[in-house]
């Protein structure tokens, strides 16, 4: 078979554009080979250049002294307790898992725990932040069923369990679902390694699984807009196989822990091209491959294709020269085969031979560096300004307070999402503290003192009507969970899902909500570590809200003082902590009751959000709280409610009687209620322990009001206003079969 | 203290919990690796939870066949202790240890939640420290664990007192009589999806599952010698 004759339709397939194409010919100083234009076509792709958002990417605060590792590495670092450190990475699998969901969510769970455990950390948590559009349709519910049974098969069969994570639903998500997956690893510092080749004569293995045809062009696919077409791209999704991932996982673990190697990475987006090309770039040296060397699933395959395949479970690894045969003894320990394929040479070429003969041979750092580098035009869409401007249509009947509250937690984006969690293995690693289904997942570090607290956090709602306030109440709300377990936020990393970035406004959403990303990480004290862009989130019905999702760290220096999010006992007080304002832009009151998704979305004020944050991780330490849970969607009235009914293993909630008649009173019930106010949470305490509560909170200037008691045990949800008629009584056990249930009864169970 | 061989097939991922939890119990607690062939003189043997072989077939009906299993299965029939926990109760039952199967979830999805389960059977090396007719909260975490057993070998069970634990206030995956574990006609061997191993200490939510390990340490100083009883073939009819 000869490779194709390139040309300028070849050149556009491969999504090069002709001045791309144009810079390529000057550093080669010829026509590229088809290979090398595959190469090129991977690298240069958005997926791995990072080229519409590398000059926003700069503004990201990203140092601080808790950071080990920055951008730039498979995964970022963060410093712990004793010695230890936490890697932890979130990325992206949208486009897979539009055409694909089972194996699709699979194998982006799958290559986020690769890209952790090639840290040198062993994977301790999973969580996974999902988009689908409304589960009233069929198909919505098919990629939703598909993508949630594919990140459990795959994360439970590793051991690895899933620990949080958050689930959304809205129009702007249907025919094209966002699947992002978060993994983070423990580790000691001094067993960090990173993916940088070096050493000359140091030789290249791939380890795992043989390569094949699938997903070839995995990365050119996520850097293109989903169309009519987007089912041929079938082929193109990768089949994952989580035992061999779990056997790569132990022999990597092993190989590291040698020191027979010198660096290893995932052959994950553009498979075997990235990896190699990244591992020599870092390490300022070339390397050469002879891709016929390259254990292959099937006769016949070409250069073009063992350099593209995106196959699932394979690593690259540098072994020093003289240990070859002790990492091939490890692999084979762990039932994986190890081929030398290549060197690391001193002259910074990227080189691939093909039976002899030289296919490949391009400058290795040009190749992973020279992409261009775009700042497009960014312009915000008028009909955004006007629809921030609106209020609902006057005249529109507000529902009383108790129906609208019961219709909200109907609604499965505020729902429980026990659905979701409970297939996925949450205890395994006997290290769980605080399961899905609270603020934040919280896991302890075996035999040590301390704990970490994980949670994924955006609402697009707010990102879409104002991207600068959305993309800092993403951080906000991240690091307020966090803090409600009583752990103090450490850093993040990110996950940014956008549309089209050559679309001004697009373009426009993505560089504002970065910078309120920024601007609330350097206030919190929590810098990004890294993270994944997401482009071409966009179906034949347009672009995706926009999902700038955060993955945020926290550490409990005592994990035994957790603090869970349900009320715990009766006769305990209640406080509600923070200030509310009539600020309903973009809440689930107006969507769900009013059908209306406009307005201006609540304004973080950071200071405030910093305030609130010290106060729940200051009083966790001090035992002050019972239960803290954060105020978010769905407002005042869905947290109180939460609070009551428990979790999903509790055979009853509490009730809850609560006096909100002194609260925010010149605002009216509904604004009360369901307003989305930032820099809130309710806490609930033993009564003995209230004073100090009261006396913290003034130290740390947090508006604190003792707002009522925890009822007996099923009991009613009682919440009084000034106004009286806006006052809400049900029983809890009504809210929690509403609640329940209203994933489970739209998916038929 | 018992020598308590914890068996490691490359899809174990409950080992080091399993590890860590006898260890905790007081146990001299190891690893014995798949393709072993003996316990190294172990009192008791683990099989802990995981995906032993990937289980893309049938959950253990690959791992029967390992060379450690044959360990295991001489170990059994000698009257040593066998705990098998979740994918481990799978692979005892597929190696005829334990009467009866493990089916796919009646839900036909993987569940992973705390359930409810009564101790039926106090009188096996590992559930000597509870009481019998005592409630316990335990996690389960598996896609297969609907326990079948035909009508005449359930009757067994139940007249022979081989129920071990059964799920109360609610079943969660369709077992047969609420079974949530079982043991032998000899009372050695022992099999259960719940997961003790993760809840042992109060941090992890309850310490329900601690005494499962404890009762193996128990019985060290008093039961030891009346266990060694020769194992009835009975059971391998299933």
């Amino acid at each position: 078979m000869t490779d194709p004759v390139i040309t300028p339709e070849l050149v556009q397939e491969h999504n090069l554009t002709p001045e791309e194409y144009d810079r390529i010919t000057a550093m080669l100083g010829r026509t590229p080979t088809f290979p090398e234009l595959g190469i090129f076509s991977a690298l240069w792709s958005e997926h791995c250049s990072y080229k519409h958002s590398k000059p926003v990417l700069k503004t990201f605060p990203t140092t601080g002294p808790q950071v080990i590792q920055g951008p730039g590495e498979n995964a970022g670092v963060l410093r712990l307790p004793g010695g230890w450190a936490v890697a932890f990475k979130i990325e992206s699998h949208n486009h897979p898992s539009a055409v694909e969901p089972y194996q699709g969510a699979a194998t982006g769970a799958g290559g986020i725990l690769r890209d952790v455990f090639t840290m040198g950390a062993r994977p301790v948590a999973l969580l996974n932040s999902l988009r689908f559009g409304p589960l009233d349709d069929a198909r919505n519910r098919y990629l939703f069923a598909g993508a949630v049974r594919g990140i459990g098969d795959y994360g439970n069969c590793v051991g690895v369990p899933t620990l949080g994570g958050e689930v959304d639903f809205a129009a702007g998500y249907s025919g094209n679902p966002l699947v992002n997956a978060m993994c983070v690893g423990v580790l000691r510092e001094r067993d960090l390694i990173k993916a940088a080749a070096h050493g000359v004569g140091n030789v290249l293995l791939a380890v795992g699984s043989r390569t094949g045809r699938d997903g070839i062009h995995g990365a050119s696919f996520a850097s293109e807009e989903l169309t009519h077409e987007s089912e041929r791209r079938r082929p193109q999704v990768q089949v994952g196989d989580p035992f061999t991932e779990k056997l790569l996982l132990e022999a990597s673990l092993e190989l590291i822990a040698s020191g027979h190697i010198v660096a290893i990475q995932d052959m994950g987006a553009a498979g075997l091209t990235s990896s190699s090309a990244e591992m020599a770039a870092r390490g300022g040296v070339g390397v050469e491959i002879d891709l016929s060397k390259v254990p292959t699933r099937e006769p016949g395959m070409t250069p073009y294709e063992i350099l593209l395949s995106e196959s699932q479970e394979r690593m690259l690894v540098v072994a020093k020269a003289v240990r070859v045969k002790e990492v091939q003894a490890i692999a084979t320990k762990w039932e994986l085969d190890a081929t030398p394929i290549g060197r690391v040479t001193d002259d910074g070429m990227y080189r691939c031979l093909w039976q002899g003969k030289v296919v490949v041979e391009t400058p290795g750092r040009q190749l992973v560096e020279d992409c261009p580098v775009y700042s497009p035009e960014a312009k915000e869409d008028p009909r955004i300004a006007e629809l921030r401007a609106r209020q609902p249509v006057p005249g529109t009947g507000y529902p009383v307070p108790g129906d609208a509250l019961l219709k909200i937690l109907d609604d499965p984006s505020v729902a429980s999402k026990r659905w979701v969690f409970e297939q996925y293995d949450s205890t395994v690693q006997a290290s769980t503290v605080i399961p899905p289904g609270g603020d934040a997942g919280v896991l302890r570090v075996r035999h040590e003192d301390f704990g970490i607290a994980v949670k994924t956090d955006c609402n697009s709602r707010y990102v879409r009507l104002d991207p600068y306030e959305g993309g800092k109440a993403a951080v906000a709300e991240s690091a307020r969970n966090v803090a409600c377990t009583g752990a103090r936020p450490l850093g993040i990393t990110n996950c940014l899902n956008f549309g089209n970035p050559e679309r001004p406004e697009v373009f426009y959403q993505f560089r504002e909500a970065c910078r309120g990303i920024a601007d609330a990480c350097r206030a919190l004290g929590t810098p990004v570590t890294g993270g994944n862009v997401s482009f071409y989130n966009e179906s034949p019905t347009g672009a995706v809200d926009p999902t700038p999702v955060i993955g945020m760290i926290g550490v409990l220096p005592r994990v035994d003082r957790a603090v869970p999010s349900h009320a715990r006992a009766t006769g305990d007080v209640i406080f509600v902590l923070g200030e509310t304002r009539a600020e309903l832009g973009g809440s689930a009151f107006w969507e769900t009751c009013l059908a209306f998704a406009g307005g201006q979305p609540p304004r973080v004020d950071l200071d405030t959000e910093r305030r609130l944050i010290e106060l729940l991780v200051t009083g966790a330490e001090r035992g002050l709280f019972r239960s803290a849970h954060d105020c978010s969607h769905g407002g005042l009235a869905v947290a109180l409610a939460e609070v009551a009914m428990g979790g999903p293993y509790q055979d009853a909630g509490f009730g809850l009687d609560v006096d909100l008649t002194a609260h925010g009173s010149p605002l009216t019930a509904h604004d009360l209620l369901f307003s989305e106010s930032h820099g809130r949470a309710v806490i609930t305490g033993a009564p003995e322990r209230a004073d100090a509560v009261q006396a913290l909170a003034a130290e740390l200037g947090v508006p604190a009001l003792r707002a009522g008691s925890v009822g007996p045990v099923n009991g009613r949800f009682r919440i009084a206003l000034h106004d009286r008629g806006g006052s809400i009584d049900q029983p809890v056990a009504r809210l929690r079969e509403v609640y329940f249930s209203a994933i489970p009864r739209r998916m038929g169970d | 203290m018992q020598r308590v061989a914890v068996v490691v097939f490359p899809g174990s991922n409950c080992d080091a919990d399993t590890l860590d939890a006898a260890r905790a119990a007081g146990s001299d607690a190891y690893f014995v690796w798949h393709r072993d062939t003996d316990l190294k003189q172990a009192d008791a043997a683990i099989l802990p939870g995981g995906f032993s072989y990937g289980d893309y077939l049938r959950s253990g009906a690959i791992a029967r066949f390992s060379p450690v299993l044959r360990a295991v299965t001489a170990h059994a029939r000698a009257g040593g202790a066998v705990l098998g926990i979740c994918n481990g109760f799978q692979i005892l039952c597929e190696a005829g240890l334990l009467p009866g199967a493990l089916m796919r979830n009646a839900g036909l999805k993987f569940l992973s939640r705390p359930v409810r389960v009564r101790m039926e059977a106090t009188d096996t090396p590992f559930t000597g420290q509870y009481e019998r007719g005592e409630e316990l909260t335990l996690p389960i975490a598996h896609g297969d664990g609907r326990y079948v057993a035909d009508a005449e070998t359930a009757a067994m069970l139940e007249a022979n007192g081989q129920v071990v634990l059964r799920y109360v206030t609610e079943n969660p995956n369709g077992s047969t009589h609420d079974i949530a574990g079982v043991c032998n006609v000899g009372r050695n061997v022992v099999g259960i999806m719940p997961h003790p191993e993760r809840r042992n200490a109060q941090v992890l939510g309850g310490q329900d599952g601690a005494r499962i390990f404890l009762s193996l340490e128990a019985r060290n100083a008093t039961q030891h010698a009346g266990d060694m009883r020769a194992v009835d073939g009975r059971h391998l009819r299933v």
